[in-house]
């Protein structure tokens, strides 16, 4: 097949504008991370005058980071290891049984993906305030309550997923085992699990990454104590005096697990994410 | 039990999900069993409040009974009478931002579509460092959102930022330093951050529906005389049709449900940038008039289910009729 000219001779600079669109802000990120601060305060440079990496020393002490982090990753890796356990069952049920109801709950699912979250943060503030009320269960301001509700965020495209993942595995797999006298629950876990390991790795993933970088939610649900890093770097851009060297540091630091996990797993997500949107 | 697994053909053909012979009831209440936690789940954080949601915008629910809301009294349409009278305050600025978030939406979601579909299909052929390429697309859609704003918020500093040094000092496309997060320029700065973060969701999928069109299709047509233009509208566009309608949706009611960018971007957005996310937000949270919010919250639901119902119905008419 032959290219016409002009596409031979668009390609490269409408590529090269593409990324050049994409890598800035990147870029931005990275350079002012290494910045002394006077750098940051002028005129913006494309190059810092003196390298130096102490922002990545300095940004835990001007702002309580560290506590930030902490909270980010035990909500983020709690919701993780719950929405996937949770999606496991689910996903096994719809892959392997047809039952009555499956079409609707797999599309009900997918449906609260689309309404907009201010609709329930109002109400889930109130219920998370009057259920300490009258049962003492704190969940307003705790991690806890967090956790419930980032769970429920990935839920829906994890169960996908999964189902997804053990829909390509073959269900001989299940009959052997079946046949060899083990249940339903043996067959998902020493059988079918161990198959959908790396499904299930980039679901994980994708659950991490979404309750990480949550932060409507964690905006109205945390307190100085709980605060999570999304909530807490903005607290950290919006001050009178911002040592922006240092914010671009922290996000740097905050952005590389997730995006290099991301990048690490993207052909399982990649496949996954888009099945999913394009069943839908 | 390894060993059994090794010889899959020797199973008996007897379908998954068939209830076992020894414990029916079980079996047949099995797939309930797991699907239990998920719809707990469900159940206590999207179905209950938006259940309670919806109670909450018929009722007067100030601050003052935000601790014991049951004893709020009840209002009937009041909240919506309020919320959709333009000619009030409230309903003034709720208009005012619905429109803002229409504009913003379709700029994002038409260029996200333009950039994600010219991408696609101009990496699609093999060349040096095109993987490379593909890799540096996505990263913008991995990159936790707080991050990726509060840069471009940096960017746009007045006299900072990365943006006014490159268009006024260095390719002097504007003159002097204008403010980017204050004024009518703050509808550019949230359209072009929702396109950078959106744009690669749209080439992802995109990408993933040209791999499935079979290559044949293109050669019997390229065989048949047709330029790479031709191609693509007579062969690649009609095609991906399918994956074009969800895509289009769902880059719509991201977009449109935003809350991300407005919140960290501005300390209160400017009118220009007043998403109606963040708007209803702002509304709840400085008034704490809960009830008001609620309706507002109910008021966008019903706009995004209409769109949405209607858009999927076209969709279906114009399917049965082609």
């Amino acid at each position: 097949m032959r290219e016409s000219r002009t596409l031979r001779w668009a390609r490269p600079v409408v590529l090269g504008l593409l990324a050049l669109f994409t890598v800035l802000p990147l870029y931005v990120m990275a350079v002012s991370s290494i910045k002394p601060l006077k750098d940051v305060q002028g005129r913006f440079a494309w190059l810092p005058t003196h390298v130096t990496f102490r922002p990545f020393v300095d940004m835990w002490r001007t702002v309580p980071l560290g506590r930030y982090f902490v909270n980010s990753l035990v909500v983020s890796l709690a919701a993780t290891v719950c929405s996937v356990a949770i999606a496991i069952l689910a996903g096994y049920a719809v892959s392997r049984y047809r039952f009555a109801g499956r079409g609707t709950f797999m599309t009900a699912v997918l449906s609260t993906q689309m309404f907009p979250g201010i609709l329930f943060l109002l109400p889930l503030f109130l219920i998370f305030v009057n259920v300490e009320k009258y049962t003492g269960l704190r969940l307003y301001g705790s991690r806890t309550g967090l956790t419930v509700t980032y769970l429920t965020f990935a839920l829906p495209f994890s169960i996908w997923l999964i189902a997804g993942y053990f829909d390509t595995i073959p269900r001989e797999l299940d009959e052997a085992a079946r046949v060899d006298g083990a249940g339903p629950l043996r067959t998902l876990f020493r059988v079918v699990l161990p198959v959908a390991a790396p499904g299930v790795v980039a679901v994980a993933i994708y659950a991490f990454m979404t309750a990480w970088g949550e932060v409507l939610f964690a905006s109205v649900l945390t307190d100085d104590a709980t605060r999570t890093l999304a909530v807490g770097l903005r607290g950290y851009a919006t001050q009178a005096n911002v040592y922006w060297n240092q914010v671009m540091a922290a996000s740097l630091v905050i952005s590389l697990p997730v995006v290099v996990g991301f990048l690490a797993l993207q052909r399982f997500l990649v496949h996954g994410l888009t099945a999913g949107a394009v069943k839908s | 039990m390894a060993r059994t697994v090794t010889a899959p053909g020797s199973a008996p053909a007897r379908a998954p999900g068939r209830p076992s012979p020894r414990r029916p009831r079980l079996a047949k209440a099995l797939p309930y069993l797991l699907l239990a936690p998920a719809l707990v789940a469900e159940l206590a954080v999207h179905i209950i409040p938006m259940l309670v949601g919806a109670w909450m915008s018929l009722l007067h629910l100030t601050q003052f009974f935000i601790r014991n809301w049951t004893q709020a009294p009840y209002g009937g349409l009041t909240n919506y009478r309020v919320a959709v009278n333009a000619h009030g305050p409230v309903g003034e600025d709720l208009l005012h931002s619905f429109l803002v978030t229409v504009a913003i939406t379709a700029v994002v979601v038409g260029c996200s579509w333009l950039f994600g579909m010219t991408a696609a299909v101009l990496l699609e052929r093999p060349f040096p460092g095109r993987a490379a390429l593909r890799t540096l697309f996505l990263v913008p859609y991995a990159l936790p959102v707080f991050t990726a704003v509060i840069t471009w918020r940096f960017m746009f500093q007045r006299d900072t930022g990365m943006v006014n040094a490159l268009l006024s000092d260095q390719l002097r496309l504007a003159h002097g330093h204008p403010f980017w997060l204050l004024g009518d320029r703050s509808f550019a700065a949230v359209t072009a951050i929702a396109i950078w973060r959106m744009w690669p969701f749209a080439f992802l999928t995109i990408t993933a529906g040209l791999q499935s069109i079979p290559s044949d299709l293109y050669e019997a047509a390229a065989l048949d005389g047709a330029g790479s233009l031709r191609l693509l509208g007579r062969v690649t566009l009609p095609l991906l049709r399918p994956v074009n309608r969800v895509l289009l949706l769902v880059l719509f009611l991201w977009t449109f449900n935003d809350f991300n960018v407005a919140y960290i971007l501005f300390d209160q957005p400017p009118a220009a940038a007043d998403m109606i996310s963040i708007h209803i937000y702002n509304a709840s949270f400085i008034t704490w008039n809960f009830g008001l919010g609620a309706a507002m919250s109910v008021l966008l639901l019903a706009f995004l289910m209409v769109v949405t119902l209607g858009y999927l119905g076209i969709g279906r008419l114009r399917s049965r009729h082609a």
